[in-house]
């Protein structure tokens, strides 16, 4: 039997409305679709990126045996001694855990078909990622050592940034999110969008989880 | 369910120039890639010949700055291994592997789109370091502290622009293997299951998934060098002017970490495109397709436990495993070997240009292979860390193996393309050419490794016995360099009068010789039922009924 691949019928939520090949991209068979299949592949690379910065961390501060303070300015090594002060960068992952649990509620109202229990969620978790830039800038400012100032301060900046300038992509991710839930451009069958950006926004959560750890308390 | 049909406006290409520039059709970012590449192919070559030609005597003649010297080898590895061969097997990956899985397009046809663009850009980009003060001259492995801007070391704008085209590449990569593993995971044809794909269509995916989780690592090691280089940071650096307290071994773990693998991401694909050939024109099924799967997910996954064999003699590396996992890759690429061997064992063979490689990469990747494994020894990498031997080996892997391949791979799927075969006779004079060419430039090199000639010199002493082979060499260099021209003679003469191809010249196996050449718009408009990994054999032979 030939197989009509123009008469291809797709089912569940996809991106059909799109373009002509929307109903040829989207699995017969179901499963899961391609653009939240393309996001996880994409978080796994993301994954690995920060494992290479990870490793270079850990393997700088293998070499040290009196990490953090590896400066000469015992001044700079009060700096360095974030174990001592994490209750700042504490309040700043609760924030980021606060919005991954808001992010997942728009996820499970619109869901349910439920447009303004999305825009208000994705509105708070927006909001709470800006606050978290907002604090860490704050963070930067205060903290009395620079990039340059031995690899303590490069690794730190370096994986902070990073993760900072992942938090921020998250957040025109959102924004997008949020301007096309205004428009009422999603619906519990058609919101692949915000499920894919609700996995990056946990992902960037997990890592700034890691990076806590790692930096103020291991 | 809602049933969506094409729009019959999408029947027909357009050809100007605007569509070839705004295009998302997998084919055609396909062509753009192959001559994106062949491009970059024809740039580092001519880098290569530089370094030929000052190296056939001893002594300055040529290149009378050194420096400048650094900057030929560094951007032809860099220009070779980043700008051809990965994005000419990509390109060869997106043209036929839609097809061969019976998907009217890839997964995201704009994000495919973008992915080609980055490369010209990158390209370019590299390439601006002539014109800024010199390129990047630490070679295409920007070692540190020779990456570091420091007196002495690659200091300019060079080094920066080779690190931001590296970046834009590997974003191309990323993003071209995601789309590569949505589109083989999602949009297989009905029949098509993971067990009767075509194998390159596997060493794709395999390849794909090499792609995505190294070439991040590359990324943070490139982003770490800059900061270094830019911005005072201490991760390589180990001393000099910021005060250091870097590691310029944690470097070479991060680099390796993508680059190994990445020799099979350059491979991998050749490796497909050959097991594509063999059997067409054996007449043959492929031996052993389910081992060869295996061997192909086998050297995937082992790739990632190799990398440190590039660093036995910095002793900062624990050396019997990454010699016995380096070894061990040699079982998978044996597999393989028996594979190609016994589908053309008893074959009724023909021995057209396509074949003529594929039997080429063949016999020098062979040869690469074994040289490999005894770089793998570590008394012997001992002796033999960057001398010629290493070159000559990386040649006959990366020449012998991938450039074959894709010559193999550019003479079979040309009609696909273009609807027109190219020429036989030129095909076979440029193989010829080719082939002497090849090991008169790379046999030479074994020799003058064991005898002790150093990589990366601009200069060598008259009595040190090496001056015949650097000219053999030279001469060798010349000779493939003289090999691409009836490769282009033949490429336009054969667009405007070459033999018409039809459908299915060569009696294939695979889905893309189902639909016509080139194929229309989103590839099929009937597909025949798929019962085996080559369902165009069932069709022929009766096993399959097509309504």
């Amino acid at each position: 039997m030939a197989t009509d691949t123009r008469a291809l019928t797709s089912t569940g939520h996809g991106s059909v409305e799109h373009s002509p090949l929307g109903g040829l991209a989207h699995d017969a068979r179901g499963g899961i679709s391609n653009p939240i299949l393309g996001m996880i592949l994409f978080i796994c690379s993301e994954v690995m990126f920060f494992s290479g910065l990870f490793a270079a961390y850990f393997s700088v501060r293998a070499s040290y045996a009196n990490w953090p303070k590896i400066s000469a300015d015992a001044g700079l090594n009060e700096h360095f001694n974030l174990h001592a002060e994490p209750f700042y960068a504490l309040g700043l992952t609760i924030i980021l855990v606060i919005s991954s649990f808001t992010c997942q509620m728009g996820v499970s109202a619109i869901r349910r078909d439920d447009r303004t229990g999305l825009t208000r969620a994705i509105g708070v978790t927006l909001v709470l990622g800006i606050v978290f830039l907002i604090g860490q800038a704050y963070d930067y400012a205060t903290l009395g050592f620079g990039l340059s100032d031995t690899p303590f301060g490069t690794t730190f900046y370096t994986l902070t940034g990073f993760h900072g300038a992942h938090v921020f992509g998250g957040a025109v991710m959102l924004s997008v999110i949020l301007y096309r839930g205004l428009a009422g451009q999603f619906s519990s069958r058609h919101h692949d969008a915000v499920e894919a950006v609700s996995l990056y926004w946990h992902f960037v959560d997990v890592v700034w989880i890691a990076l806590f750890s790692t930096l103020y308390i291991l | 369910m809602a049933t969506t049909t094409l729009t019959p406006a999408a029947s027909a290409y357009r050809t100007g120039l605007y569509e070839w520039l705004t295009t998302t059709d997998h084919k055609r970012i396909g062509i753009l890639y192959i001559v994106n590449s062949f491009i970059f192919f024809f740039i580092g070559g001519l880098f290569a010949l530089g370094v030929r030609t000052e190296l056939a005597q001893p002594g300055l003649q040529f290149v009378h700055d050194e420096l400048l010297y650094n900057q030929l080898f560094t951007m032809h590895g860099t220009v070779m291994i980043f700008l051809f061969i990965i994005p000419m097997l990509v390109g060869f990956g997106n043209y036929v592997a839609p097809l061969q899985i019976g998907a009217p397009d890839m997964a995201f046809p704009r994000i495919n789109a973008l992915s080609f663009w980055m490369l010209p850009l990158a390209g370019v980009l590299l390439l601006m370091g002539f014109l800024t003060g010199g390129a990047a001259q630490a070679g295409w492995t920007s070692y540190s502290p020779l990456a570091q801007d420091r007196p002495l070391s690659s200091t300019g704008p060079g080094e920066d622009l080779w690190i931001m085209a590296l970046t834009l590449i590997g974003t191309s990569s990323i993003l071209g293997g995601i789309n590569f593993l949505v589109t083989i995971f999602k949009m297989r044809a009905p029949g098509m299951t993971m067990f009767r794909m075509p194998i390159l269509v596997w060493t794709v995916l395999v390849t794909s998934v090499l792609v995505v989780m190294a070439t991040p690592v590359l990324t943070s090691a490139l982003i770490m060098l800059f900061i270094d280089r830019n911005y005072g940071g201490h991760f390589f650096d180990p001393g000099g002017p910021n005060g250091g307290g870097g590691s310029a071994i944690l470097w070479q773990n991060v680099f390796w970490f993508y680059s190994h693998p990445a020799v099979y991401i350059m491979v991998l694909p050749a490796m497909g495109m050959i097991s594509e050939i063999l059997p067409v024109f054996s007449r043959k099924p492929l031996f052993g397709y389910k081992a060869f799967v295996f061997a192909t997910a086998g050297i995937g996954a082992l790739g990632f436990s190799v990398w440190a064999h590039h660093m036995f003699t910095t002793g900062q590396v624990f050396l019997p495993f990454f010699s016995l996992m380096t070894f061990l890759i040699a079982v998978p690429t044996g597999v393989k070997m028996f594979n190609w061997i016994f589908t053309l064992f008893r074959g009724k063979l023909t021995f057209s240009t396509p074949l003529l490689f594929a039997l080429g990469f063949l016999s020098m990747f062979l040869i690469g292979g074994i040289n490999g494994a005894f770089s793998a020894a570590v008394p012997v990498d001992f002796a033999l860390q960057d001398t010629y031997w290493v070159v000559a080996h990386l040649h006959y892997v990366l020449f012998g193996g991938s450039v074959f391949g894709v010559m193999a791979g550019l003479y079979y799927w040309f009609p696909k393309m273009t609807g027109r075969m190219l020429n036989e006779t030129l095909g076979k004079i440029q193989f010829v050419l080719m082939f002497v060419g090849f090991n008169l430039t790379f046999f030479p090199m074994h020799q003058l490794g064991l005898a002790g000639m150093p990589r990366r010199i601009a200069d060598y002493a008259s009595d040190a016995g090496w001056n015949d082979l650097n000219l053999a060499a030279t001469i060798g260099g010349f000779t493939i360099a003289a090999s691409t021209l009836p490769l282009i003679w033949n490429v336009f003469s054969s667009l405007r009068a070459g033999k018409p191809a039809g459908d299915d010249p060569w009696e294939a196996n695979t889905l893309e010789w189902a639909t016509s050449s080139p194929p229309p718009p989103y590839n099929f408009d009937h597909l025949p039922e798929i019962r085996s990994e080559r369902p165009l054999f069932d069709l022929r032979h009766g096993r399959t009924v097509v309504h």
